[in-house]
């Protein structure tokens, strides 16, 4: 399990990058944590002619409240998050999904933004970013553009990145003291991609639900919020019932991944379960 | 001062755990690197193999008169097969070596064996069971009619009469799926041509140097003493670095034919795959009992899908003929027939994988028990009560004979440790939240060091069983133990340096126990079958006794007193009752330098030989398992895991207990997570670790262990055997245990793994889908 050969730069500056992606854009490949890449060119399923490093472009490494958002640069590490980067319901949440996250040294250098340039359906902050609707900032040579993961999110393990471009920036709208969030995921083991993950962020006022965000992640090819759901919960105190009928929307709505892990079927239900539990774990909060 | 039973740090530690540790890839350094080129397809005809211009390439052509390895047990159910070192016609399993690339790097290695293409005519291949017994179905092997290998059946008892009385007959069929050893280091081997000598050094890690060094002169045609196998640091075997394997043969021949120095260092990718696997049985169970519980009458059938080939040298007869001859486990029972076969499918080779056979067929009991206490209202403590073997020796329906055992008090013992009323009550109430607690009961007997009795016994043409011991004192009084076994992690080095330190009376860290490499230790078999302790032992104290006997001839020679009044103690000869006394260093300087005032010791001086072969012990255990099943996921959680075991005396009990946690790490494993996965084309699935699931600390409970100590006629030290009893036992724990907790849905398990996917398809199964 040795890598097919390739041609390895370490670009120092943004520009440097963007310049070399422009050359090499579509037979290489952008190495930042390397977390996914690096065992995909081990077994040989990937193999990039060319392997820019971006580990030394130390302004991409930043994760920092602005305007109302939470910036998080090219190079911020999962690790990174499991300590508070920002300020309201934020704080709690991205610790709390931040853990469930492979394992500790896989934490220390894959990133966020790697995360979500891989978009393997399993990924925790696709989800995150899904439900949130989060800001894409994406550059290359030609200019900058911003992205929602609407757009973003093609199919699994594809995105609507071209070949010469970075995504540099994801923007996190910060939720205010009102909201309350949750966060769980099935896998087999500790630290395995997940079969099924369910985020449910609320906004709560005299303890009814007045702005629901319910995304899903793991059972399909891309992470969705799932809008019966989030209309069903809405003006709700958020009981037994209504939990367990969001996760019934919610199992119904998807069409799930199909794969040696986990039917179609036991996608379902997981489903299910986790949006049953997220929704649990928010009102608990 | 005494030794045995201490709880003594490893010799091996320090070395290993600062990372100074020796393993096969550590030695590879400046050799020229192998990299196999093995079969895409799981069946089919090789038409032809091209390779680049300069490719240092070996193929079944190249080899010439190099012999395929054939193993044969000398019964007449047994159907040979010849395994070609490389693959030159047909190909009969994906990951089959075919031909072999040598290059200067690993990377430059998996470079050309990409570009090495070989053409195939596929062919449908059969990859289970129902496959392969199927009418009509295209045979593995010519030689093999129906892919069966073997079909042996035993009968003892009257069995139809035993089921036509029966009050209850519990009947079920039990799968197994297939594992692998996933030893944490693969397989690998160094081959070193050295011109001076004409000599080969083989490197390799494996668990048996003096079977690979017979077995590789044998195939080659080269004299044995032109061979040296040396075991280094080996991290792990199991069972699967038993196996003399092609890769090593073609690594001494490559070595002798370009009179060079060639490594072949596995990956994961080959592990998993190629390597070899275990455990694909299937089981029907037919139990007669009566109505007080008593079992009456076994029938059973045991199908072992032993892969593509036969395993050497111990034969794939090795999981089939255990599972017949040990299945009524630590019960009595009056009846027994059972039919056992190996069939042949084009899959990867089965090779033994701690406890064999036995973590099949004690699930399979261990459930017969609890469904027959189920069905007549019993309590699961109390059906065994009344089964279990109660009065020693005993002898089974199929001729063992089990030594002393405390296999009801480890039950009863391991019942009031975990407080079975208690938990039934915290069940009850749990139930009404709806949370799914269960308790599981595992009571099983282990064999152990056993030795040429019970391997000739199976007509294995090559039988292994018993261990050689030589001992030397040097000058400076320092003891060298040269011992045929060889270790693979069990801490040999240090338990035979505590058992030899009492016999002798110094302290072991005079002791040197020196192990793996055939050049330097008598003709031995290995460590597997939880032999080491009890037959290497053995032999230890044998030679011991001997050695001790020649210190006193010494010691009452120089102190002018009678042998029988000398006492050796922490490394000092005394006159029993006077202060008279000599340290052994200076007994030992003077027995080599004064020589001639020790005439009764010339012919030997301070050493000794001694060989140890004996029929056999059974250590017992009884594993419990509290679990919860979240039926929302299926998931399962460990709760509690307690085990009290018994193996006679422990050399050192922080090692039994580091075999015990190993052995119910790899059982918990095989109910909960791992599953070698074929599709339909003999293509494995889980080849990496992603797909193969090892159970990590965080899936492993704490685990509560505690010792009875049954001192035996069977074993001269005392000592049973115990590497393997964590994995026979700790599989019957859990999945009794989640058909406890799944009891009110009326489920019960009856395969392993059992999956988070698959209990949520028996409840839907059995109570509809969720509202």
């Amino acid at each position: 399990m040795k890598p097919a050969t390739f041609r390895y730069f370490a670009p120092r500056t943004l520009d440097e990058a963007l310049d070399l992606l422009a050359e090499h854009g579509e037979e290489g490949k952008v190495l930042a944590g390397g977390q996914s890449l690096v065992p995909a060119m081990n077994f040989r399923l990937a193999r990039p002619q060319s392997l820019i490093d971006i580990n030394r472009i130390g302004a991409l490494d930043y994760a920092r409240e602005e305007d109302g958002t939470l910036c998080i640069g090219a190079l911020a590490r999962h690790a990174a998050f499991e300590a508070p980067v920002a300020g309201g319901a934020l704080a709690a949440l991205l610790p709390r999904v931040a853990r469930h996250i492979a394992h500790l040294p896989i934490r220390v250098r894959g990133t966020f933004a790697g995360s979500l340039a891989h978009a393997d359906p399993a990924s925790e902050w696709c989800l995150v970013a899904a439900t949130l609707d989060v800001e894409l900032v994406i550059a290359s040579r030609r200019g900058t553009r911003t992205l929602r993961p609407g757009e973003y999110f093609v199919t699994a393990l594809t995105t609507a990145l071209e070949a010469d471009e970075l995504l540099t920036e994801i923007r996190l709208p910060l939720l205010d003291q009102g909201w309350r969030t949750g966060f769980v995921e099935f896998s087999r083991r500790a630290g395995d991609y997940a079969l099924a993950m369910s985020a449910a962020f609320l906004r709560i006022e005299d303890g009814r639900v007045v702005e629901a965000r319910i995304g899903v992640g793991g059972a399909t090819d891309r992470p969705q919020r799932i809008a019966a759901a989030e209309q069903m919960v809405i003006g709700s105190d958020g009981n037994t019932e209504i939990r367990r009928e969001a996760g019934n929307i919610a199992a119904a709505a998807i069409d799930p991944l199909e794969d040696m892990q986990a039917s179609a079927a036991f996608r379902r239900d997981l489903v299910r379960t986790m949006v049953e539990r997220a929704l649990a774990q928010a009102f608990a909060e | 001062m005494r030794w045995v039973g201490r709880r003594l740090p490893r010799y091996e530690d320090p070395v290993l755990l600062r990372g100074d540790g020796r393993y096969v890839a550590d030695l590879a350094r400046g050799a020229r690197i192998m990299r196999f080129v093995r079969s895409p397809v799981a069946r089919g005809r090789i038409l032809g193999i091209k390779a680049p211009p300069g490719t240092q390439l070996i193929t079944a052509a190249d080899l010439g008169d190099v012999k395929p390895m054939c193993p044969r047990l000398l019964r007449p159910d047994y159907v040979p097969i010849a395994q070609p070192i490389l693959a030159g016609e047909r190909v009969t399993h994906v990951g089959e070596p075919i031909a072999v690339v040598i290059a200067d790097t690993a990377a430059a290695a998996e470079d050309l064996a990409e570009q090495v293409e070989v053409e195939i005519e596929a062919e449908t291949p059969v990859v289970d069971f129902d496959q392969a017994l199927a009418p009509g179905a295209p045979l593995v092997h010519g030689a093999a009619a129906n892919n069966t290998v073997i079909d042996a059946s035993i009968e003892t008892g009257d069995i139809a009469p035993a089921f036509a009385s029966a009050q209850q007959i519990v009947e079920f069929t039990f799968e197994s799926r297939r594992q692998s050893a996933m030893p944490l280091e693969a397989r690998g081997a160094v081959a070193a041509f050295d011109p001076a000598t004409g000599r080969v050094t083989l490197t390799a890690s494996t668990q048996s140097p003096h079977i690979m060094r017979t077995g590789i002169a044998d195939l080659l045609g080269m004299p044995e003493s032109d061979l040296r196998v040396i075991a280094p640091d080996v991290g792990g075997g199991f069972g699967q670095k038993t196996a003399l394997i092609p890769e090593y043969v073609v690594a001494v021949w490559a070595a002798r034919q370009f009179g060079c120095t060639v490594a072949w260092i596995e990956d994961r990718l080959e592990n998993l795959t190629a390597s070899a696997h275990s455990r694909d049985q299937r089981l029907t169970l037919r139990g007669a009992f009566d109505s007080a519980g008593k079992l009456l009458a076994v029938d059973a059938d045991s199908l072992c899908n032993i892969g593509a080939y036969s395993i050497y040298p111990i034969t794939c007869g090795v999981e089939p003929l255990m599972a017949m001859t040990e299945l009524p486990g630590p019960y009595a029972l009056g009846a027994y027939r059972v039919r056992g076969r190996a069939v042949t499918t084009n899959t990867c080779p089965m090779a033994p994988y701690r406890g064999v056979s036995r973590p099949v067929i004690t699930t399979a009991i261990e459930r017969l028990m609890d469904c027959a206490a189920e069905r007549l209202g019993l309590d699961p403590l109390e059906i065994r009560r009344r089964n279990l073997i109660a009065a020693f020796p005993h002898t089974s329906p199929t001729g063992l004979v089990h030594d002393g055992g405390t296999y009801r008090e480890a039950m009863e013992m391991a019942a009031t440790l975990v407080d079975v009323a208690g938990f039934r009550a915290r069940q009850q109430a749990a139930r009404a939240e709806g949370r799914y607690l269960g308790i599981g009961f595992s009571v099983f007997s282990e064999r152990t060091g056993y030795g040429t009795p019970v391997f000739s016994a199976r007509k294995m043409e090559i039988t292994p069983g018993f261990e050689r011991v030589e001992l030397a004192m040097d000058p400076s009084g320092f003891v060298e133990a040269r011992i045929g076994a060889s270790p693979h992690g069990q801490g040999l080095k240090t338990t035979l340096a505590q058992l030899l330190a009492d016999e002798l009376g110094v302290t072991p860290d005079t002791i040197r126990v020196i192990a793996g490499d055939t050049d330097r230790t008598p003709y031995g078999w290995g460590t597997f079958a939880s032999r080491a302790a009890v037959i290497a032992g053995g032999a230890c104290k044998l030679a011991a006794v001997k050695l001790r006997e020649r210190l006193n001839e010494v010691a009452a020679q120089t102190l002018e007193a009678a042998v029988a009044d000398i006492e050796i103690n922490d490394g000092r000869a005394a006159v029993r009752g006077t202060d008279l006394g000599i340290a052994v260093p200076q007994l030992a300087r003077a027995a080599y330098h004064e020589s001639h005032r020790f005439p009764a010791i010339v012919e030997t001086g301070l050493s000794a030989v001694a060989t140890y072969d004996p029929a056999g012990t059974f250590s017992n255990a009884c594993h419990v398992a509290i679990v919860e099943v979240d039926t929302a996921t299926g998931q399962i959680a460990i709760e509690r895991f307690v085990i009290v075991e018994d193996a006679g005396v422990l050399l050192n009990p922080t090692i039994v207990e580091g075999q015990i946690h190993g052995g119910v790490a790899q059982g918990i494993a095989n109910a909960l997570y791992e599953e070698v996965v074929y599709d339909e084309g003999g293509n494995i699935l889980t080849g990496s670790l992603a797909d193969y699931l090892v159970p990590t600390m965080a899936e492993i409970p704490d685990l509560e262990i505690h010792h009875l100590e049954t001192i035996t006629d069977a074993s001269i030290t005392g000592v049973k055997g115990v590497g393997e009893g964590g994995a026979i036992g700790a599989p019957a724990a859990i999945l009794n245990a989640v058909s406890d907790a799944l009891s009110p849905f009326g489920i019960g398990i009856f395969e392993m793994p059992i999956t988070p996917q698959r209990i949520l398809q028996l409840l839907r199964e059995h109570r509809g889908p969720p509202q």
